[in-house]
Formats: C-alpha cells, sequence, structure tokens
C-alpha cells in the first residue's frame, strides 16, 4: 500500500499536519487500512529528506504543519499515471496454501477450499449490506464517493476469490474423475519404451 | 410451560420449515439421491441464500420448499402446515397465498399487463377484479414500480419484468418467496436492482430462499446455506457489519 503517495495526494489539497493527515486518509478509505500517527510522521519525514514535502509553519494550536514541493507533485501526477505493478504480484497467502495443500498428508483441500469460502461469502455480505447503507442516501462528497469505489473494490476481491475457489473445487474433482477414468495404472517405468532423444530417427 | 421456541434473537416461528427432508430420483441402479436430509428454517425478515455446485441439489430443495415437487422422506413445513401431507386442497390454497415463486425466466403472461400479472392469482383465489387490481397497483407503486403497471411483458426490460415477478410473488399475504436463479438472465447491474428489491421485501418480513451460484448475489442474504451432494456442509450468519468500520478488518 502506498501511504507515500496517499499522503502526497491529501497534502495537495493544502498545508497538513500528521494526524490531520491520518484521519483524512482512514476517511477517505473507509478505514480499511488503518494508519497509526508514527507510521504517517515516519513516511512524512522520508517525504522531506526526498524534497516532496517541507515543514510548511504551525498552526495555532502549534501542530507542525507540511505542504507538498514540486518535487512533490511531480512524483504524485508520475504515480497517477503510472499502472500499479501486477507483474510481479504480491504474495497470496490464500494461493500459497492451497498450492500446498495439493497432495498434502492429512489435509483435505476441499475443507480448506470450503472453509475459506465460508469464510470470504461470509465478508462479501457484510461488505454488501455495508454498500446498501453507503448508497442510501447517494454518497454526496468527496470522502463518500471514495468510500464506496473501496467498498466496491472489496466486494470484486472477494467475489474473485470465491469463484476462483469455486473453479478450484470442480478443477480438483474433474482432475480426480479423469484420473479414475484412465483405463489401467501406467505400466512401471523400466520396461516401457520410453522416448530417447535423438534415437533412430523417425518411427516407423 | 415449556418454551419450545428459546430463540432469544428469532422470536418468531420460521415461515418455512424443512425438516430431514431426503429427495431420491430413480431407484436401483440409477438412483439419484438429489437430498440427503436437509433441515433448514427461514425466520420472517430473513432471506436465506442457497450456493453450491450443479447437482448439489439447490433446485430440488426450491421445488419441494414450494410444493412444486415431493420429498420421498422428511417434512415441509409452510406456516405451520406440512405441505407433504397435506390433501390437495389445501396444497393448492397454500401455493396461491403463501407463496410466491421468482424463476430466471420471469414467466409472466405475455398477453397480460403487469398489473394484471399481479392480480391475476389474486382473482383466482377469489378476490374481486377490481380489489385484485388495486392491490397490484399498490405492490407497484410501493416497489417504485407503478409506471409499468399497464404495460405489457415485451414493453418491458428483462430488470422490470423480474421486479414485476417479485411483485408478483409477495402480493396479497404471501410471505415466503422462492428464488431460482433469478438473476440468471440479467446484466450484473440490473442483477444488482433485482437482488436491492428482494432484499427490501424481505426487510419488510417476507421470508425468501434464493438459489444462485453467484456468490455477489449471494452476498445480499442474511445467510448462505452451502450444499455438495444433497446435503447442508456449511453455512454463513451475518455478522454485525458495522464490527468491519471498526478496523477489525484491518488488524491481520
Amino acid at each position: 500500500m502506498s501511504i507515500r503517495h496517499g499522503l502526497l495526494a491529501l497534502l495537495e489539497h493544502g498545508p497538513r499536519y500528521g494526524s490531520q493527515l491520518r484521519t483524512e486518509f482512514e476517511s477517505r478509505t473507509g478505514s480499511t487500512w488503518p494508519l497509526n500517527v508514527g507510521q504517517v510522521y515516519t513516511t512524512l519525514n522520508r517525504l522531506e529528506r526526498d524534497g516532496m514535502v517541507v515543514q510548511d509553519g504551525e498552526d495555532e494550536a502549534g501542530h507542525t504543519l507540511y505542504g507538498i514541493t514540486d518535487a512533490g507533485r511531480d512524483e504524485l501526477r508520475a504515480w497517477f499515471e503510472r499502472p500499479v505493478d501486477r507483474t510481479s504480484p504480491a504474495r497470496d497467502e490464500l494461493a500459497i496454501k492451497l498450492a500446498m495443500a495439493v497432495g498434502a498428508p492429512a489435509v483435505d483441500i476441499r475443507d480448506v477450499i470450503q472453509s475459506q469460502r465460508r469464510h470470504t461469502v461470509k465478508a462479501m455480505q457484510d461488505y454488501t449490506r455495508l454498500k446498501a447503507q453507503a448508497l442510501e442516501p447517494a454518497p454526496a462528497d468527496r470522502d463518500e464517493i471514495a468510500w464506496l469505489l473501496v467498498l466496491e473494490q472489496l466486494i470484486f476481491q472477494t467475489e474473485a476469490e470465491a469463484r476462483w475457489l469455486d473453479h478450484c473445487e470442480a478443477r480438483l474433482i474433474r482432475l480426480s474423475a479423469a484420473a479414475e477414468q484412465r483405463p489401467e495404472p501406467a505400466p512401471p517405468p523400466a520396461p516401457a519404451p520410453a522416448p530417447v532423444r535423438g534415437h533412430r530417427g523417425r518411427p516407423g | 410451560m415449556s418454551d419450545q421456541s428459546h430463540q432469544p434473537h428469532q422470536p418468531q416461528q420460521p415461515v418455512l420449515q424443512l425438516r430431514n427432508l431426503t429427495r431420491v430420483h430413480g431407484s436401483g441402479a440409477t438412483e439419484v439421491h438429489a437430498l440427503r436430509g436437509v433441515d433448514l428454517d427461514v425466520f420472517p425478515g430473513e432471506l436465506v441464500a442457497v450456493m453450491g455446485p450443479s447437482g448439489s441439489g439447490k433446485s430440488t430443495l426450491l421445488t419441494i420448499a414450494g410444493g412444486l415437487d415431493t420429498p420421498t422422506s422428511g417434512q415441509v413445513i409452510v406456516e405451520n402446515t406440512d405441505i407433504t401431507t397435506a390433501d390437495r386442497k389445501t396444497l393448492a390454497a397454500l401455493r396461491r397465498r403463501s407463496i410466491g415463486y421468482v424463476f430466471q425466466d420471469y414467466n409472466l403472461i405475455p398477453a397480460l399487463t403487469a398489473a394484471e400479472n399481479i392480480a391475476l392469482p389474486r382473482e383466482l383465489d377469489g378476490h374481486s377484479a377490481r380489489k385484485a387490481r388495486s392491490e397490484a397497483v399498490a405492490a407497484l407503486d410501493e416497489m417504485g414500480l407503478g409506471h409499468l403497471a399497464d404495460r405489457f411483458p415485451d414493453e418491458m426490460s428483462g430488470g422490470q419484468q423480474q421486479r414485476v415477478a417479485i411483485a408478483r410473488a409477495l402480493v396479497g399475504d404471501r410471505r415466503l418467496v422462492l428464488a431460482d436463479e433469478p438473476t440468471g438472465a440479467l446484466d450484473s447491474e440490473t442483477g444488482e436492482s433485482v437482488l436491492a428489491l428482494l432484499r427490501t421485501r424481505c426487510d419488510a418480513g417476507a421470508a425468501g430462499i434464493l438459489v444462485t451460484h453467484e456468490p455477489r448475489f449471494a452476498a445480499w442474504a442474511d445467510r448462505v446455506v452451502f450444499l455438495r451432494d444433497g446435503s447442508v456442509v456449511d453455512q454463513t450468519v451475518r455478522s454485525d457489519a458495522d464490527s468491519l468500520l471498526s478496523g477489525q478488518a484491518a488488524e491481520r
């Protein structure tokens, strides 16, 4: 998750102090990815080091304000223009778990699939209810619209996961049915005429 | 003074109770167990989604719950009447008065307008044409479909037809709606609006069963029941969605 770019985007609306940035980040994303103030200040320090933000005085209450620099604006533009990289996928615990469950002793992969499916569909039920609430009345301000988009992303993501789980189960059933239907078990490898590389030209 | 229905969160009687339901198609070598001992209660105000791979028994469950098919054994109790032992007349009356169906292909009668489609079952049930008509228009108005009252099915979009079908399913005193892949022929945006209407009707007190293979539509339900090989293998219950907002979900 790019906290760095998120903060730059918020600072583009004007100077802000740390905990204010945290609050705005969370209201924009419905607290889906909560930040702690420590993360915000660490990130601000790095952005300051890289010349993308500068300290910009204090407000009446004595909070240090940060403002975006031209370099920060350039970085932000570049971020919006650049697609999020999908060529090196983030580690997905579920995909790793199912990959490990294939052929694992004492694990029924269908049980693994079903317990995940229950969890995923339940999350979808919750998100769907939140979405119905978010649409009634229709979202009006920037934060409400942003939160609806985030919620719908969560629904699409869980939907994709549920469909993938259905697919995995169907795939496994088909594969095991096909394995059962093979006429006879493969003969032991030794006497079989194994294909040999560079062996006497073409057959027949 | 025994309290037989000790259910603090569901004080009402279920509209539908399925008890140890089995259904066997064929016999001998070709015997197929479509349902193997299914129990399910659906309460007023509750929408239950039934999911499962094809052949898992979900459509069989729905047709038996609606009295369109008979179980091999077990009970189907709709508003306190066991429809598996009810006589033909009682069953017919129950189907007309208590149970509404929503099918994938809408099943509206093409020669009748939306209002007439909704009024027809009420007229068959002995209500005057005028009363049935005014009920039908009221039902459409309540669902924000009043402008469709005088349209014929071929003058409506698929989504509109399906919403009219839901109005028909729940007109009068009917409190049980059985929907078999109601979004099957619709694009996903229209499907959502059909589900939203079903959800609203259940929030208003109806009990619903929704058979679907689409997780996105099942997610509108209060409870999702998973069928596999004719048995309920698992189910979800709805949590208090507000817990998601407290940041609990993001602590992982």
